[in-house]
């Protein structure tokens, strides 16, 4: 049915959709039932069965694509209204970023080396706890499949997000500081989103985490690649 | 609403022109988000002229990823074959990036504070 392809039906469906899985979130209180997750799943499963492909979906996606960059621009704002704490703990703040960021890369560079990855998969995950446009970035310049890195990425985001601040229970990081960095270290503007929802500061400096990491991964993972073996 | 839009595109646009003129590879957004924070320290903008439109992004930042989240069609067949390095790459390595980063946070945050009461203690003497 060609009215199914029209971009305007698409992007509609996208808003009803995700306002759908965000009342049945609130109705049932699982925390499994990430609306994102739930909406990028329910989507797919509707394109599939429609015979639509995605240049198609993304002719009334990219609507919604666009606003994400003034989305982090607008993480400026958090930022500002935290920039006394900031400034207290600059050091504290900048080693535990890359700590995480070349533990990050290390990890899952080499777990998936360990099960069997292809290099191109394994050169695709490297970036996959920043933020979508940075990732695909780092992705393209280093040879890998940008269209992964974003999949895996926003994959990561809602892993995130959902299971990050039981893991940090788990792993005994306690102090909302520290809780709200590391959300924004390894689950960027998606686990920024889920530590807005515990609390403001959380998520400031969730966003705070999200662009140190994203800085830090950009300028590191060509150095990390080549030091695990890699030759670009 | 306009005032706010035209600010927050404002900062994008600036993001850009840095983008263009000195080519680095950091995203444009990244670069108008802290100049947009130290434009609002320096009082060059008030929090007032961009608060509303930021926070209504900031609430409902999850839901702009739902389209790149769909994109993960474009590779199934990929994933299909490789899902599992993928998946318990993806999973052990967020654990690993919150326990570290909590950590050091933590650990040097402790360090910091007693190497400055120390410091305060012995100049107060």
């Amino acid at each position: 049915m060609p009215y199914l392809e029209n971009k305007y039906f698409l992007l509609a469906l996208t808003f009803v959709v995700f306002l759908a899985a965000k009342l049945l979130q609130r109705r049932t209180g699982l925390a499994l039932l990430n609306p994102i997750m739930l909406s990028i799943i329910v989507l797919i499963c509707f394109l599939l069965a429609a015979d639509i492909d995605y240049e198609t979906y993304s002719a009334g996606g990219d609507y919604i694509d666009f606003w994400l960059k003034p989305a982090v621009v607008a993480l400026g704002v958090p930022l500002y209204r935290q920039l006394e704490a900031i400034k207290k703990q600059l050091i504290p703040i900048l080693m535990a970023e890359l700590a995480g960021c070349v533990a990050g890369i290390a990890s899952v560079v080499l777990v998936a080396r360990l099960l069997g990855a292809s290099r191109e998969v394994v050169l695709s995950l490297a970036s996959k706890s920043v933020t979508t446009p940075i990732a695909m970035e780092i992705t393209a310049s280093i040879g890998g499949i940008s269209a992964l890195t974003a999949a895996v990425v926003v994959c990561t985001g809602i892993f995130g997000g959902m299971a990050g601040f039981r893991m940090m229970r788990m792993s005994r990081v306690k102090s909302p500081i520290a809780q709200g960095l590391s959300m924004g270290t390894a689950a960027h503007a998606v686990g920024t989103s889920a530590a807005m929802d515990v609390g403001y500061r959380y998520g400031a400096f969730s966003s705070l985490g999200l662009t140190i990491n994203g800085l830090f991964t950009a300028l590191l993972t060509p150095f990390i690649l080549s030091m695990l073996g890699y030759q670009l | 609403m306009i005032l706010q839009c035209a600010v927050l595109f404002a900062f994008l646009a600036i993001g850009e022109l840095v983008v263009w003129l000195t080519g680095i590879p950091v995203p444009s957004s990244i670069i108008g988000m802290l100049l947009l924070a130290a434009a609002l320290k320096m009082r060059v903008i008030r929090l007032m002229w961009v608060d509303g439109v930021a926070d209504f992004l900031v609430r409902n930042l999850g839901f702009f990823f739902v389209p790149a989240g769909v994109g993960l069609i474009k590779c199934l067949g990929l994933i299909k074959a490789e899902w599992l390095p993928i998946v318990a790459a993806s999973v052990i390595s967020t654990f690993v990036i919150l326990a570290v980063t909590g950590w050091v946070h933590q650990i040097s945050r402790r360090i910091v504070s007693s190497v400055s009461s120390s410091h305060h203690a012995v100049s107060r003497e």
